[in-house]
């Protein structure tokens, strides 16, 4: 345990461990740009569907149902066969990523905008407001808590999941781990578990700060169930 | 590209070695989710009994769940080797999580009033728990272990980095072979085992709770 310890404690002091393409910060500026990526297509493509079922609920149940069936799918084997399929590069890992994210962010959108009190849409609509008007001022603001912690929950999860890309010979942190377990070098791989732990920690927390500057001050309580709610059912990987 | 992209053929020719990682993946599926329902469960006993508990312990196993699957198996590797260990104890935590919150909301869902008609029928504490509260927090017990089962599912076949894997095997000898076949049998496997644990716990719950079938 103590050498363990000591030899991770020597990996980090290294500076050969902190140049070059298979240092530091190369490593976790490829993680985070794979990972940005990801969160960014995720969110692009996952909100709007997840508005448009939640505001007209046409496709709900359906769009709730394939969600939980794509909870049982292991990101891992999706990265290894799409990469079989479409051959090296970043666009597989990215697609199978981002598909792997979009579940939980539909669902949590379409169950923020399904919890909005009735009574507050009819009164926006007694009050003349436009379908836009109420989705845009009204909707989403409540919804708000729901929906950040989809986004929060899938980019944890992308971060965490990026580590795969190295198995597929891309870079990220995961490369620490997939080579030191290759080289049985234990400690390289530790050394990768500890960046790839900490790298979710802060997105994690630079996330919840995001969260509680874009909900509504009287929305803070919810926001923290939806976190708990969210959190144990959008992990794949 | 896409012709041969399955071949029968290979599956007919290892349906034993299939076999063999579909038991094994149940197998790393089943134990850490008893496990875990082993060590939750008295645990939340205990938050139930001391509510001052329950916040801490929540909180120790959500920082548990936070922790990246593959950086967690790896870390276990001086401790444990690539054993079935290595699997088994981070797997495990990773459903305490859930399976503590919902065994405690569900005892906390009783509502008083059935609570307080025990009390008057004469009920000890013991009784009252094992014959009023657990049976009417079922439904919420099995809701968790549902979820902590279908994640645990998917999980498993990460541990074939680390020499273990159920169907995680398959993954493996597909992509360094660049056959798609075994990829594509786990990937089935994988998500039909899933689907069929959920089924089956949820069969497990009607018959536990006979009361809320409905009336025909």
């Amino acid at each position: 345990m103590v050498e363990v310890v000591t030899s991770l404690v020597a990996w980090f002091a290294d500076p050969i461990n902190w140049q070059g393409p298979n240092g530091i910060p190369t490593r976790v500026l490829e993680h985070i740009y794979y990972s940005v990526l990801a969160i960014v297509l995720a969110v692009v493509i996952a909100q709007p569907v997840g508005i448009f079922i939640g505001h007209t609920v046409r496709g709900g149940a359906v769009a709730i149902n394939f969600s939980n069936a794509a909870r049982a799918v292991p990101t891992f084997g999706v990265i290894l066969l799409t990469f079989l399929v479409a051959g090296i590069g970043l666009a597989p890992v990215l697609v199978a990523l981002v598909v792997l994210a979009i579940p939980s962010m539909v669902t949590n959108t379409y169950a923020g905008f399904r919890a909005v009190d009735r009574d507050v849409r009819d009164s926006a609509e007694g009050m003349g407001m436009t379908g836009w008007q109420v989705v845009r001022r009204v909707e989403i603001p409540v919804a708000m808590p729901l929906i950040m912690a989809g986004v929060r929950i899938s980019a944890v999860q992308i971060v965490a999941t990026a580590t795969f890309a190295a198995v597929v010979s891309l870079g990220g942190l995961g490369r620490y781990i997939i080579d030191g377990l290759a080289q049985r070098d234990l400690t390289q791989v530790l050394a990768g578990a500890v960046l790839v732990a900490a790298l979710s920690l802060l997105t994690e927390l630079g996330l919840s700060r995001l969260q509680r500057v874009v909900v509504s001050n009287g929305l803070q309580e919810e926001s923290e169930e939806a976190n708990l709610e969210t959190r144990l059912e959008g992990r794949t990987g | 590209m896409f012709q041969g992209l399955f071949d029968w053929a290979w599956v007919v020719d290892n349906l034993g070695d299939i076999w063999a990682d579909l038991a094994e993946h149940i197998v790393l599926t089943v134990v850490p989710v008893g496990l875990g329902f082993l060590m939750a469960f008295p645990m939340a006993l205990a938050s139930i009994r001391w509510p001052r508990l329950y916040s801490p312990l929540l909180g120790v196993a959500g920082i548990l769940f936070s922790i990246p699957t593959l950086a967690l198996f790896v870390v276990m590797i001086p401790f444990t080797g690539l054993s079935k260990a290595t699997a088994i104890i981070p797997l495990t935590l990773y459903t305490l999580l859930i399976l503590l919150r919902n065994t405690v909301e569900g005892l906390k869902g009783v509502p008083s009033h059935v609570r307080e008609a025990a009390e008057a029928m004469g009920y000890t504490r013991t009784r009252q728990l094992f014959r009023i509260e657990l049976p009417l927090a079922v439904p919420v017990i099995i809701a968790g272990l549902r979820i902590a089962t279908v994640n645990t599912i998917a999980y498993v076949a990460i541990t074939a980095l680390i020499g273990q894997g159920g169907l995680g095997n398959l993954f493996m000898d597909g992509f360094l072979r660049q056959f798609p076949t075994p990829l594509i049998v786990g990937l089935v496997l994988s998500v039909t085992l899933a689907v069929a644990a959920d089924l089956g716990l949820l069969g497990v719950q009607r018959v536990l709770t006979p009361w809320q079938r409905d009336p025909r």
